[in-house]
């Protein structure tokens, strides 16, 4: 039985403090004791980003950093990265643009791509589909997730469901 | 204003852009305990000993089980639904947790139930298993040399089967050939790889069981698991939450799934068992690993003769649930969209001391698209006509369709001219060969590879399919059930299963459309043993064409019997009832008329008016078998880059056009092709499965087992045609598993395109780095050829993969962002 450590950070806003085995990884305790499941387990060896979540605003695989490296800081998840009851633009155009398909990979995914165009507002198709590599999709080709990148970077709506393809 | 044709925007996708979608893994109930299971580190032993007294001494620790403590806790092995008519097939048994002997690495040996995760996992590690090894068989034509070490020694063979099927008269057609061409392909095993890891949890509730498993099956793994632990099927449960991507990998019946629903029986508490990514890698089943040997014979005007085809195919040491069916599932496409009028093809199933084999995205047809595209190619060469002009003077023409194949398959409808012609006029071939031409002059290589392809799916029908059929002992129908709640909304429950294809969406269109109701007041339920009718669940393309269908005949019902109700209130006649622009409106008297939510409030609270002889309610239910397969097609053509110095690979435009008949949601579309170009452009150029000599896997994580990235791939320029099918009403054909059997073909065509003025002819997938670099320097050392590797059982340091991070293996690997 390996030693509990203290943990206390602000996640989505809100103070949360438990006592953890100190091996505890962020992911686990995010989604086994704080019951945020948004955030995804998908490798174990941080190659695929499910598990992506902002650390004091810098995205991280939250499989790769221990719940008490988190201690004192601020974690965003996908449940808190609306704000004030609107979705964040990525999360628009994800759906604008059909980012997504199983939906496993698209918490990690939104959140690596919302902290690359903090980073980079104006990113091209080159800087996205670079900035993106840490997180493997394996139903959508990129293809549109890379729109929908676009389409946050670029503030403007994609297609709606009226519209028919040119 | 109908809503079937428009890029409506998905259903699904609120909860899962917000982190609230729910997958196996998220749910959490009372009590529930963990399990964490030990896997045979050798390939092929005995266990001799198995110590359990140590983990059993763990903290947390509830039980410590092996295979003999388990022996009286299953009815029935892990199944194998496949018995074709006058074959045998070798079977052995196939328990979830291993007596005796161990088979391939991963194979489950025992496994520990505690209160925590971490407690498991640590206690795992504390079971002391002695194995005495055995020699094992990795190779799987070495398996069929005499001598060989044998996976299962009561077979007396590694043959597990052989199977084969004929039309024409092969011989003749080969004799009468002027030229024939003969090659060797080889199809690498590899892994589906969702990114949500296989998930299981067994909760006993009242007099029964549930399990809730991220699977494709759930109707299927209840009719399986019920057998296998004596579970009538009413006190059986079985619900697939939203699952994280399946590709064929959760078509299967799973071991883990067997233990968790055994543990949570005897224990009389949930228990949950969560795949790490190795387990993955090791234990869930794989795709591919054929052998296949071509030979093509033609006239000397490029009119082909006659197709032949032997194949071997490496199913492992198990038969899981369609493992040996897997290669034969290509049959009735082993022909391509070619009018050939002998085909011959025998298949030979191998045991190896490998995981098994079985459905994975296209299971059977990329395989057999490979193989039928890459011959075209050869044989164009070789008779120096132009690689397209020899597939159009082959093609089926459009007006022969509905076309009996020399193999007595009926290809539905096509218009394979069209889907070629459409792709020339968005790819300029010419200014392609010319650009090329001026790149080669500077030492860059580029390639075009092009695939016109067809493909079988929409499993289904049953009489073809099934026991009487080609042998598997299931049925393939499908079903729905519509109900109108009384204030006009409707509820769907299908019997498909959906894992991220967005069917909640495009049924919601097909219903909405019928019924007369905005599709965002339609919600498609399924996954639930407990809800709804029976079903066969989604794979093979399926579930629009079967699933679909059904759907459209349930709702049909629903609005038959609600123009009834609406006559019978505005006092018309049934058939003077039109649907307009969401009412039920008396033909010609457009101020007459109900809405749905109208209609469906009078079928609940019958007014007085309403004859006593319409039943209350609004729900009707449809079961749908279709008469025969649906088969989707297109042209696809891809460009890559070769980097001489380097080896490296690079997709640089991808260009298709597919038919998949009349579009439903042509977003949805164009998401599965994309997706499935991707899984394809996978296989050719970074994914393998690769196992030594010993039979240890070398790629047991993400970081040898190389998925595509973002960083690595282009956009894709994609289009359609549409060519309905005469099967359904729809028109609809399948498209989940079109791109990846388009694509392989075409990407690998582009390679070798590139490679061509490099000398090198022959190249066997994956083209990583290291074998295409190893090609050019073996070609331009002189003798033409590249290296000839099966890959299975080459020594560990000639792989050439083990490059950090999940993207390919390349020279510059690590120099991105």
């Amino acid at each position: 039985m390996s030693a509990t450590v203290r943990v206390r950070a602000t996640v989505n806003g809100e103070h949360r403090e438990s006592l953890v085995e100190a091996r505890t990884l962020l992911v686990h305790w995010l989604r086994d004791e704080l019951g945020l499941t948004g955030t995804h387990v998908g490798c174990d060896t941080t190659n695929c980003g499910a598990c992506t979540v902002h650390l004091n605003g810098e995205s991280v695989k939250s499989c790769t950093v221990l719940a008490v490296q988190a201690e004192g800081a601020e974690v965003t998840t996908i449940e808190g990265l609306a704000s004030e009851g609107s979705w964040h633009p990525l999360q628009e155009a994800f759906r604008d643009q059909h980012g997504l398909q199983c939906g496993f990979c698209t918490p990690g995914m939104i959140m690596a791509g919302a902290a690359l165009l903090e980073r980079n507002p104006n990113p091209s198709e080159e800087e996205i589909r670079h900035g993106l590599e840490g997180n493997l999709c394996r139903c959508t080709g990129y293809h549109n997730i890379v729109a929908a990148m676009k389409q946050a970077a670029g503030g403007d709506r994609g297609a709606s469901s009226e519209e028919v393809p040119a | 204003m109908s809503s079937v044709g428009t890029r409506m925007k998905r259903k699904e996708d609120p909860r899962m852009v917000t982190g609230l979608g729910r997958y196996t893994e998220d749910i959490a109930v009372p009590g529930m305990l963990h399990a964490a299971i030990v896997r045979s580190p050798e390939a092929h032993a005995a266990i001799t000993s198995i110590d359990v007294s140590v983990a059993m001494e763990r903290h947390g620790v509830v039980a410590v089980l092996t295979g003999e403590d388990m022996a009286e806790d299953f009815a029935a092995g892990l199944a194998m639904v496949w018995v074709p008519p006058g074959v045998e097939i070798k079977t052995p048994d196939h328990w979830p947790l291993k007596r005796g002997e161990v088979k391939h690495v991963g194979d489950p040996v025992a496994v520990v139930v505690a209160t925590t995760r971490g407690q498991a996992y640590d206690a795992a590690e504390d079971v002391i298993v002695e194995y005495d090894p055995k020699p094992a068989v990795v190779d799987p034509e070495k398996a069929l040399e005499d001598g060989s070490p044998l996976v299962w020694e009561s077979f007396g063979t590694n043959q597990t089967h052989q199977w084969g099927v004929s039309g024409g008269d092969i011989e003749a057609a080969l004799g009468e050939a002027d030229t024939t061409i003969t090659l060797r392909l080889v199809n690498h095993r590899t892994s589906g790889a969702p990114i949500e890891p296989r998930c299981s949890l067994a909760e006993p509730r009242r007099e029964g069981m549930v399990l809730y498993s991220a699977t494709q099956v759930p109707h299927i793994a209840r009719f399986v698991l019920g057998g296998m632990l004596s579970i009538p099927e009413d006190k059986l449960r079985v619900v697939a939450p939203d699952v994280g991507g399946g590709f064929g990998t959760k078509l299967q019946v799973y071991a883990e799934e067997a233990l968790v629903l055994a543990l949570a029986k005897r224990l009389g508490r949930p228990v949950k068992w969560t795949e790490t990514r190795s387990e993955h890698m090791t234990t869930s089943h794989h795709g591919r690993d054929q052998i296949n040997v071509i030979t093509l014979g033609a006239k000397s005007d490029g009119t082909v003769t006659g197709c032949k085809a032997e194949i071997i195919a490496d199913l492992g040491a198990y038969q899981q649930l369609l493992t040996p069916f897997i290669p034969t599932l290509g049959f009735p496409v082993m022909g391509g969209c070619y009018k050939f009028p002998a085909i011959d093809i025998t298949i030979t199933g191998v045991f190896t001391n490998k995981m098994c084999t079985d459905a994975i995205r296209g299971a059977g047809r990329p395989e057999a698209t490979y193989w039928i595209e890459l011959a075209m190619d050869r044989l164009a060469d070789e008779l120096a006509m132009d690689r397209l002009e020899l597939r159009r003077k082959n093609f089926i023409p459009k007006e022969e369709f509905p076309f009996e194949t020399a193999l007595g398959i009926v290809y539905d409808s096509g218009d394979y001219e069209a889907t070629l012609d459409k792709l020339l006029e968005n790819f300029d071939l010419d200014a392609f060969r010319a650009e090329q031409e001026e790149l080669r002059a500077k030492g860059v290589y580029r390639g075009v590879g092009f695939s016109t392809w067809v493909e079988v799916c929409g499993l289904a029908p049953s009489r073809a399919v099934g026991p009487q059929g080609v042998g598997l002992q299931a049925a393939f129908y499908e079903s729905a059930n519509v109900r109108v709640t009384p204030t006009g909304s409707a509820i769907i429950h299908s019997g498909i299963s959906p894992h991220g294809q967005g069917l909640d969406t495009s049924f919601a269109q097909i219903a909405g459309d019928i019924l007369g109701i905005d599709p965002e007041n339609v919600t498609v339920l399924h996954g639930d043993t407990d809800q709804g009718a029976w079903g066969w669940n989604t794979y093979g393309s399926r579930s629009l064409a079967v699933g679909g269908e059904a759907l459209v005949r349930a709702a049909r019902r629903v609005q038959e019997k609600a123009k009834r109700i609406c006559a019978a209130l505005l006092e018309a006649a049934p058939e003077d009832i039109e649907l307009s622009d969401g009412k039920y409106q008396v033909k010609g008297s457009p101020d007459k008329s109900m809405t749905m939510a109208e209609i469906s409030g009078a079928a609940h609270i019958p007014p007085q008016e309403l004859p006593a002889d319409i039943e209350p309610g609004l729900e009707e239910s449809a079961f749908y078998d279709p008469e025969n397969f649906v088969f989707p097609f297109g042209a696809h053509a891809c460009v890559v880059e070769v980097d001489a110095e380097t080896g490296k690979v690079e997709v640089i435009r991808y260009t298709c056009v597919d038919d998949c008949g009349p579009a439903i949601n042509p977003m949805l579309i164009d998401g599965q092709i994309h997706g499935g170009i991707v899984h394809a452009i996978g296989q050719v150029l970074y994914e393998q499965v690769v196992y030594d000599e010993e039979g240890q896997l070398v790629t047991g994580t993400f970081v040898d087992y190389a998925l595509p990235t973002a960083a690595e791939l282009p956009s894709f320029e994609t289009d359609r045609t549409e060519t309905p099918s005469p099967v359904n009403s729809l028109g609809v054909k399948g498209v989940g598993e079109a791109g990846t059997i388009a694509a392989t073909p075409a990407v690998a065509s582009a390679v070798l395109d590139a490679l061509a003025p490099l000398g090198v002819k022959e190249l066997d997938m994956p083209f990583t780095p290291m074998r295409v670099w190893e090609a050019i320097q073996a070609a331009s050392g002189g003798n033409g050829e590249g290296p000839r590797a099966s890959e299975q059982g080459r020594p560990l340091d000639e792989h050439g993969t083990g490059a950090s991070g999940s993207g390919p293996a390349s020279p510059d690997e690590g120099s991105g962002t």
